[in-house]
C-alpha cells in the first residue's frame, strides 16, 4: 500500500509538470481552436513563399488611399520640397497626435526636441542624425513628408508604420520643432474654415459628417 | 592657390611638432597617449592644420549617417580620401560644401564618383568652413585604431565574471568538504564511545527487551491514523488532479526557439525603442503584427555589428553571437553589406507565434491599446527585460474577465462615450464604469 501511494503521488506530480516551455501545452478537444479561414499572418502551402500575406496588384488603388505622386529620386525630392504642402489643418488636435507619433517613431534618433540627439545617438548606436535646423538640408513640409514616405540614404521609409494622415500629423510637429530650434514665433492654429487646400485627404470632420448623414 | 603653396611648410612644421610630442610621450611610456598622438600625427601629416578631435564631433553629427571612416556605408569609406584626390583640398572643399553644384558644373571627377555610387546624392553642407572640413578630414585620416582596448576590456570583464563563479564554486566545495568531515568525525566518535562502553562492560541494551513490532504493523493496527492518512491522501489527489486539469491548454511561460535570436532586452530595454515603433499595427489593427523586415532595416542598414560589450555579454550570458544573428537578418532581406544594396533575393523569417488564442475568441489590440490605453506590459509582462520572449499571462478567459471587472473605461476625451456616460452617471450616481458594466463580459462581445 505504501508503494502504491507513493506511485500515485509521483504520477500526479509528473503529470502536472508535463508542460514544457519549448512546446505549447496539451489541449483537450480543440474543436474550434485552429482557424479554418486564413488568418492574417499565417503560413499556408498554397501561397507563394508560404506567406499568407500577399501584395496587392500593382497600380490598384484602395478606398481611402491615394498614391503618392512624387518619385523616389532626387528630382522627386526637389519637387516635393518645393511644391508639396501639408493638406491637414494646423490644429491643436493634429499637432498633439503628431507629437505622440513623433515620440514613438522619430524621437529615438532625432531627439524629443528634433536636435538630432535621440537616445540611440547619445549611445552612439546610430550616428549622423542632423538637427532640424540644419542649413544644408533646409527641410520643408514637402521634403519632410517625402523623406518619411520613401526614406533617404540611411533612414528607412515610415510609410509602413504610419498612414498618410499620420505622416502629415508628424510633419506638422516636425515643422513646429524646427521653428522652435530656429527661435521662430509659434504658428497660430488654424480652423477648418480657413483651410482650403488642393490635395485634401479625408479629415476627421468629414468622417463625422458622413457618420451623421448615415 | 596660395593655400596650396603654403601647405608644405605647414606640413613640415606640424610634422616636427608632433614628432617631438610623440618622442617625449614615448619616454613617459604612456602607450595610450602615444598611440593617439601617433594617430594624430599620421592624420596631420595628410591633413595639415586639421584637428582630429574637433573633426570627430562634426563627423559624428553630420557625416556618420552615410559614411564610416574605414568601411563602406551609403557613401564610400573616407579613410585615404585625401591621397585619392592627390591632396587637392580645393576640390574636396567644393565637393563637401555642395556636391550637386560640382556635378552640374561638369567636373569629371565629381561626375565619375556620382555614377560609381548609383547616383546617390550627397547632402550639401554650406555651414562648414574650410577649417571644419580640415578637421573632419584629419579625423577620418587617422589610422584605424586597433581593437586592443575593447578586447582588453572584454577579457578583463570575462575574467572577473569567471573569478566570481570560481569563488562561489570554491566556497560551496569547501562547505561540502567540511560537512563531510563532520559526518566522518561523528561516526568515528560514536564508534570509539561504543568500544569504550564494551571494554568497561556497560550494557547498552537491556537484555530482556521484547522483540519490537514492525512500524508498519503498528501503523496498520491504528485505525485513526489510517483514516487520517486516507483523508490526506484523497485531498492531495484532488488537489493535484484539479491542478493538473486547470493547466491543460494554458501556455503561460511558453518560450519557443525563434529562427533569429531577437532580443527584446536590447531593443526595448537598453535602446529604449518604443513598443509601437516595431509593433506599429497595435495602434490601429486587431493584430499587433510582427514587424516586417523593412522595419528592421530602418536601423540595421547602419548597424551591422553590435557594440563590443553587447557582443561579449551575449556570448557569456546567453550563448549567442549577436553579429551572426544580424547576418541572418541580412540574408533574409537580401542585403549585401559590402555593396550596401539589396540583392533582391529574399526569404521570409518564420517567426514562431507564442501568444495564441483559439479561433473562437476575438481579441482586438487597437481597442485595448489606443482606446483603453492599457500598457503593453500589463498583458505581455516585462518584455523589455526578456532576452527571449515568453508568454507572461495565461491568456485564459478568467484572466480576461477579471481585468474587465477591475478596469475602468477611459471615457474622458472620447466622444463616443459622452452621452452614455452622462446618462449612466445620472442614473447610478457614479463617475467610473468598468468594462464589465459596459457589457464587456457578454458572450457575444468576444465570441461573436
Amino acid at each position: 500500500m505504501k508503494y502504491s501511494i507513493l506511485f500515485i503521488f509521483c504520477l500526479t506530480l509528473s503529470l502536472s509538470s508535463c508542460a514544457d516551455k519549448d512546446d505549447p501545452n496539451y489541449q483537450y478537444f480543440p474543436d474550434m481552436y485552429e482557424s479554418l479561414a486564413y488568418e492574417t499572418y499565417q503560413e499556408a502551402d498554397i501561397f507563394q513563399n508560404e506567406q499568407e500575406a500577399m501584395l496587392p496588384v500593382e497600380g490598384s488603388i484602395s478606398r481611402g488611399w491615394m498614391p503618392y505622386d512624387y518619385e523616389d529620386n532626387l528630382e522627386g525630392y526637389d519637387l516635393a520640397k518645393a511644391e508639396l504642402k501639408n493638406p491637414l489643418v494646423y490644429s491643436e488636435e493634429n499637432l498633439k497626435k503628431g507629437e505622440e507619433l513623433y515620440n514613438i517613431y522619430c524621437a529615438t534618433c532625432h531627439g524629443k526636441k528634433g536636435d538630432g540627439q535621440g537616445w540611440l545617438v547619445q549611445q552612439e548606436k546610430i550616428l549622423g542624425v542632423p538637427s532640424y535646423d540644419d542649413q544644408g538640408r533646409a527641410i520643408t513640409e514637402g521634403s519632410v513628408y517625402h523623406v518619411m514616405y520613401y526614406g533617404i540614404n540611411t533612414m528607412g521609409s515610415y510609410a509602413s508604420q504610419m498612414s498618410e494622415k499620420e505622416l502629415w500629423q508628424v510633419d506638422h510637429y516636425v515643422m513646429k520643432l524646427k521653428a522652435e530650434l530656429e527661435g521662430k514665433p509659434e504658428r497660430a492654429f488654424e480652423t477648418e474654415a480657413d483651410n482650403e487646400k488642393e490635395n485634401e485627404i479625408e479629415t476627421e470632420a468629414e468622417e463625422k459628417e458622413v457618420a451623421t448623414t448615415e | 592657390m596660395k593655400k596650396v603653396i603654403l601647405r608644405p611648410s605647414l606640413f613640415a612644421l606640424f610634422f616636427i611638432l608632433f614628432s617631438i610630442n610623440a618622442h617625449s610621450q614615448e619616454v613617459e611610456a604612456d602607450s595610450m597617449a602615444t598611440a593617439s598622438a601617433e594617430n594624430a600625427e599620421a592624420a596631420s601629416s595628410v591633413v595639415p592644420g586639421g584637428d582630429p578631435e574637433a573633426g570627430e564631433k562634426l563627423f559624428k553629427s553630420l557625416c556618420a549617417a552615410c559614411h564610416k571612416p574605414y568601411e563602406r556605408a551609403v557613401g564610400p569609406a573616407l579613410h585615404g580620401v585625401v591621397n585619392k584626390y592627390d591632396g587637392d583640398f580645393e576640390w574636396l572643399y567644393a565637393w563637401i560644401k555642395n556636391s550637386q553644384k560640382l556635378i552640374k558644373s561638369g567636373d569629371s571627377r565629381a561626375v565619375a564618383i556620382y555614377e560609381e555610387y548609383n547616383q546617390t546624392a550627397m547632402n550639401a553642407f554650406p555651414q562648414l568652413s574650410n577649417q571644419d572640413i580640415d578637421n573632419i578630414l584629419a579625423y577620418v585620416e587617422q589610422p584605424k585604431p586597433e581593437p586592443k582596448v575593447a578586447v582588453a576590456d572584454n577579457t578583463a570583464a570575462g575574467g572577473q565574471a569567471q573569478g566570481n563563479q570560481i569563488s562561489t564554486d570554491l566556497i560551496l566545495a569547501i562547505l561540502s568538504f567540511v560537512l563531510l568531515l563532520l559526518v566522518v568525525i561523528l561516526y568515528l566518535v560514536n564508534k570509539t564511545l561504543n568500544r569504550f562502553a564494551e571494554v568497561n562492560g556497560v550494557q547498552l541494551k537491556s537484555e530482556n527487551e521484547q522483540p519490537k513490532k514492525p512500524l508498519w504493523k503498528a501503523y496498520a493496527e491504528n485505525g485513526f491514523l489510517v483514516l487520517v492518512t486516507a483523508v490526506v491522501f484523497l485531498l492531495g489527489t484532488a488537489w493535484f488532479g484539479y491542478g493538473y486539469l486547470m493547466q491543460v491548454g494554458v501556455d503561460q511561460g511558453y518560450e519557443p526557439i525563434q529562427p533569429i535570436h531577437y532580443s527584446h532586452r536590447i531593443h526595448a530595454g537598453e535602446n529604449k525603442i518604443e513598443c509601437k515603433y516595431c509593433h506599429s499595427s497595435a495602434r490601429v489593427s486587431k493584430h499587433s503584427g510582427i514587424p516586417s523586415l523593412n522595419v528592421c532595416m530602418n536601423c540595421h542598414k547602419q548597424i551591422s555589428k553590435v557594440a563590443d560589450e553587447t557582443q561579449a555579454k551575449g556570448e557569456e550570458e546567453f550563448n549567442v553571437d549577436y553579429n551572426a544573428e544580424i547576418a541572418k537578418l541580412y540574408e533574409a532581406v537580401g542585403w549585401d553589406k559590402t555593396t550596401q544594396s539589396y540583392t533582391g533575393e529574399t526569404k521570409p523569417v518564420k517567426w514562431v507565434r507564442l501568444h495564441n488564442l483559439p479561433d473562437l475568441a476575438y481579441f482586438n489590440h487597437s481597442q485595448h491599446v489606443t482606446v483603453g490605453q492599457i500598457e503593453c506590459q500589463q498583458c505581455h509582462g516585462p518584455v523589455e527585460e526578456m532576452e527571449v520572449m515568453y508568454q507572461h499571462a495565461p491568456l485564459t478567459m478568467g484572466w480576461c474577465i477579471n481585468c474587465h471587472r477591475e478596469t475602468n473605461v477611459k471615457v474622458k476625451d472620447n466622444g463616443y462615450y459622452t452621452k452614455i456616460h452622462e446618462e449612466l452617471s445620472k442614473k447610478y450616481n457614479v463617475e467610473e464604469f468598468t468594462a464589465a458594466d459596459m457589457g464587456g463580459i457578454e458572450c457575444g462581445k468576444c465570441h461573436y
